[in-house]
C-alpha cells in the first residue's frame, strides 16, 4: 500500500470533500497563498480557487464567526486555526455561538462546521505556545470533539468531520505532520464516537488519544519485555467518550492508567476515571493512575519541559504502580 | 564656531553616537542569533529584528527610563535597546537559568523588570489591550509615565486592537501604539488582508491623534515618538504612528520567503538605517572609519561575551517546574 504523511491524509480527506461536496470551502491564515503554515492544504489553492481556499486575516474570532454563520446557512466550513492556542481569540463564536445554535434556535439551525489545526506542545515553544485544550472543548455540549493520533484514522476522521452536521473541533499536531503511513487510495470513512484497540493485552488497561498515545504505545512495547500484557485503547474521539469500550477492556484487565498532554485538572482523565469507578467499580484491582502534564504552563527550556510532559518511564512506573511491582 | 554640516544636524553628536552603537548592537546580536539558532543551540520560534532597529532606537531616546514598553515576540532588541545586558537575552534564548526570564519564556519571552519592558507577547494582537492597561495604571497611580506598546502589521487586523483603541482614545490614557509595518504578516502582504493599506488611518476612526512615519530613519522615528509621548505625558491621550518599516530575513528563521522577491529585499536594504546614521555621521565628521571599526569592536565584544555566558550557564534545574506559576509560594499543585 503507498505511504504518505499525516498532513497529505488531512490534505486529501479536506480535497475528497471538497470535490464531492461544492458547500464545503477551506479558510485561515496563510491557508492558501502560503500552502499552509504547516503545508497541510498545499496546492489546494491551484486546484479548488481562491473562491474555496480563503486566506484571512488574523482575525480569529471574526473568521470563526464568519463560519459559523455560513455554517447555519448552507455552507459546510472548515476554519484552520493555525494553532489552537490562538482558537482562544475565536473562542466565543466556537462555544456561544457554534455549540449553541442548535439548541436556542429549538433545532431550527444546526452548524455544519469543522474548526482544525494542531493542539498541544510540540517542542521548546514556552507556555503561550503549547496548549492542550482537548479537555476544554469536550466540555462544552454542542461540540464533537476529535484528536487522531495517526494519519490514517486522520484521514476517515476528518471526512467524517466535514460530513457531520454539528460542529467539530478536530485537533491534530504539528509533530505528526511529518509522519508517514499507509493509507489506502480508495475512499473510506471513520465514524466519530468510535474507540481503537490498538492493542490487546490481559494485565492492564492504558487509555490515550492524539500524538501522545505514541508514549502509551511505547510504554506497551517496554512493558511486553518484562512480561506484562498491556491493552492499549486509541479514544479517537473525546467528546463523544467510547466509554464502553474502556469499560469492557477494564472488566477483563482490572486496571487502567490514562496517559493524556492536558493539564490534570478537569480533565479527559478525571471523566474517565469516574465513569470507571462508576460502571466497573467491582471490576477495579487497584486505583486507578494516569499520566498528565504537570500542573503548570509548559516552560520553554528542555529540563522543564522533559520534566513536565508524559513519557514512557512514567507511563510504566503508573503501570507498575497498579500491578503493585514497583 | 560649528562647522556648517554640524548646523545642519538637529541632533547631537552624541546621540547619534548613541543610535550608532545602539542599533549596531541590535544588528549584531541578532546576526549572532540567526548563527547560533542553525547550530541549533536556540531552538523553538525565534523572530529576528534586522531591518527594524530604528524604531527601538528612536523610541528609547524620545522616552525616559519610567516609561514603560510592551511588544510582540519580535522581541530581542527592545530589551537591549532599553540597556539590558544582551547576555541575558541570549541565555533566555539557550534556555537558561540565566536568562532574563529565567530560560521559562526562550525567544518570544523577553522580559526584564528592571529596564521597564513588559515583554514578549505570543498572540497576535494580544499585547495591545495589555499595553493599554499598563497605561491606565499610570494614569490611576498619577504618574506622567507613558506606555509605548508595539504591534506587528498583522495584529491591526485583531478585534482587541479596535477595543483597545476604543478605549485608550476616550479614556485619554497615555499610551503610544506603534505598528511596525514591515509590510509582511509570515507570508501575507497587508494588502492582501484589508482595502485599508494605510495603517495610520485605523487610529482616525476613534479620533486618534495618527501618523506615518518612515520607520528606517531614527531621526524621523524620534521626533514623531517626542511629540507622541509629550501628548500622552500631559493628558492628552493615546497616538497611533505607523512606523513604515522592513524585516530582512524571513518571518522566523523557517521561511522559504516565497511571497516576496530578493530584489525588494535588496532595495530596502539601500536604505538601511544604521547605514544611514554612518552616512550623516561621517557628513558631520563625527566619525571615521577607525570610529566605526573601535564601535564594531566593542559590540563585538559584548556579543561574544553574551553567547559565551549563553553556553556556560546551566539549563533551570527539573524543580524549577513549580515555581513562578502563582505569586503564593505553597500553592497545592495536582501532582498527579
Ligand atoms: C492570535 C494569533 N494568531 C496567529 C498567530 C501565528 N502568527 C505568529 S506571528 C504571525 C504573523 C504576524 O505578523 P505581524 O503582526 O506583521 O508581525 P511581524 O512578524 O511582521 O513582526 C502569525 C500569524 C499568533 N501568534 N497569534
Ligand atoms: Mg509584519
Amino acid at each position: 500500500m503507498r505511504v504518505i504523511e499525516f498532513r497529505e491524509a488531512l490534505r486529501e480527506a479536506m480535497s475528497e470533500e471538497m470535490r464531492r461536496d461544492s458547500t464545503v470551502f477551506l479558510m485561515g491564515e496563510e491557508v492558501a497563498e502560503y500552502n499552509g503554515a504547516y503545508k497541510v492544504s498545499k496546492g489546494m489553492l491551484a486546484e479548488f480557487g481562491p473562491k474555496r481556499v480563503i486566506d484571512t486575516p488574523i482575525a480569529e474570532l471574526g473568521f470563526a464567526g464568519i463560519g459559523v454563520g455560513a455554517a447555519t446557512n448552507g455552507l459546510r466550513p472548515i476554519v484552520e486555526f493555525m494553532t489552537f492556542n490562538f482558537s482562544l481569540v475565536a473562542i466565543d463564536q466556537v462555544i456561544n455561538s457554534a455549540a449553541k445554535m442548535l439548541s436556542m434556535s429549538g433545532g431550527q439551525y444546526n452548524v455544519p462546521i469543522v474548526f482544525r489545526g494542531p493542539t498541544a506542545s510540540a517542542g521548546m515553544l514556552s507556555s503561550q505556545h503549547s496548549q492542550a485544550f482537548e479537555n476544554w472543548y469536550a466540555n462544552c455540549p454542542g461540540l464533537k470533539v476529535v484528536v487522531p493520533s495517526n494519519g490514517y484514522d486522520a484521514k476517515g476522521l476528518l471526512k467524517s468531520a466535514i460530513r457531520d452536521n454539528d460542529p467539530v473541533i478536530f485537533m491534530e499536531s504539528e509533530q505528526m505532520y511529518g509522519d508517514k503511513m499507509e493509507v489506502p487510495e480508495e475512499e473510506y470513512i471513520i465514524p466519530l464516537g468510535v474507540a481503537d484497540v490498538k492493542k490487546a493485552g490481559t494485565d492492564v488497561t492504558i487509555v490515550s488519544f492524539g500524538k501522545i498515545l505514541k508514549v502509551a504505545m511505547a510504554a506497551a512495547a517496554e512493558l511486553e519485555k518484562e512480561g506484562i500484557s498491556a491493552e492499549v485503547i486509541d479514544l479517537r474521539t473525546v467528546r463523544p467518550i467510547d466509554y464502553d469500550t474502556v469499560i469492557n477492556s477494564v472488566k477483563k484487565t482490572n486496571r487502567l492508567v490514562i496517559v493524556e498532554e492536558a493539564w490534570p485538572l478537569a480533565s479527559i482523565s478525571s471523566e474517565i476515571t469516574f465513569r470507571v469507578q462508576k460502571d466497573a467499580f467491582d471490576y477495579l484491582d487497584a486505583p486507578i493512575r494516569r499520566v498528565t502534564s504537570a500542573d503548570v504552563p509548559l516552560p520553554y527550556a528542555p529540563t522543564l519541559i522533559e520534566a513536565s510532559l508524559p513519557n514512557v518511564t512514567r507511563t510504566v512506573k503508573a503501570v507498575k504502580d497498579v500491578l503493585y511491582k514497583n | 564656531m560649528a562647522k556648517t554640516a554640524e548646523k545642519k544636524s538637529k541632533f547631537s553628536k552624541e546621540q547619534y553616537m548613541k543610535w550608532y552603537e545602539s542599533m549596531l548592537l541590535m544588528r549584531r546580536f541578532e546576526e549572532k542569533t540567526g548563527q547560533v539558532y542553525v547550530q541549533q543551540k536556540i531552538k523553538g520560534f525565534c523572530h529576528l529584528y534586522i531591518g527594524q532597529e530604528a524604531i527601538v532606537a528612536g523610541t528609547v531616546s524620545a522616552t525616559k527610563k519610567e516609561d514603560k514598553h510592551i511588544t510582540a515576540y519580535r522581541d530581542h532588541a527592545h530589551p537591549i535597546g532599553l540597556g539590558l545586558h544582551p547576555k541575558y537575552v541570549m541565555a533566555e534564548m539557550y534556555a537558561k537559568i540565566t536568562g532574563c526570564s529565567k530560560g521559562k519564556g526562550g525567544s518570544m519571552h523577553i522580559f526584564s523588570k528592571e529596564h521597564n519592558f513588559l515583554g514578549g507577547h505570543g498572540i497576535v494582537g494580544g499585547q495591545v489591550p495589555l499595553g493599554a492597561g499598563i497605561a491606565f495604571a499610570e494614569k490611576y497611580l498619577g504618574t506622567d509615565n507613558v506606555c509605548v506598546c508595539s504591534m506587528g502589521d498583522g495584529a491591526v487586523r485583531q478585534g482587541a486592537l479596535h477595543e483597545a483603541f476604543n478605549m485608550a482614545m476616550t479614556w485619554k490614557l497615555p499610551v503610544v501604539f506603534i505598528v511596525e509595518n514591515n509590510m509582511y504578516a509570515m507570508g501575507t502582504s497587508v494588502e492582501r488582508t484589508s482595502n485599508v493599506h494605510d495603517l495610520w488611518k485605523l487610529g482616525l476612526a476613534y479620533d486618534m491623534p495618527s501618523k506615518p512615519v518612515d520607520g528606517l530613519t531614527v531621526e524621523s522615528v524620534h521626533e514623531a515618538m517626542e511629540e507622541a509621548v509629550a501628548r500622552a505625558r500631559r493628558g492628552d491621550g493615546p497616538t497611533f504612528l505607523e512606523m513604515k518599516t522592513y524585516r530582512y530575513k524571513g518571518h522566523s528563521m523557517s521561511d522559504a520567503q516565497t511571497y516576496r522577491t530578493k530584489e525588494e529585499v535588496k532595495e530596502y536594504q539601500k536604505q538601511d538605517p544604521i547605514e544611514k546614521v554612518i552616512d550623516t555621521m561621517k557628513k558631520n565628521g563625527w566619525i571615521d572609519d577607525a570610529g566605526i571599526e573601535a564601535a564594531e569592536a566593542r559590540v563585538k565584544a559584548l556579543v561574544d561575551e553574551s553567547v559565551q555566558f549563553a553556553e556556560e550557564s546551566p539549563y533551570p534545574d527539573p524543580s524549577e517546574l513549580y515555581k513562578d506559576v502563582y505569586a503564593d509560594a505553597d500553592y497545592p499543585y495536582i501532582l498527579e
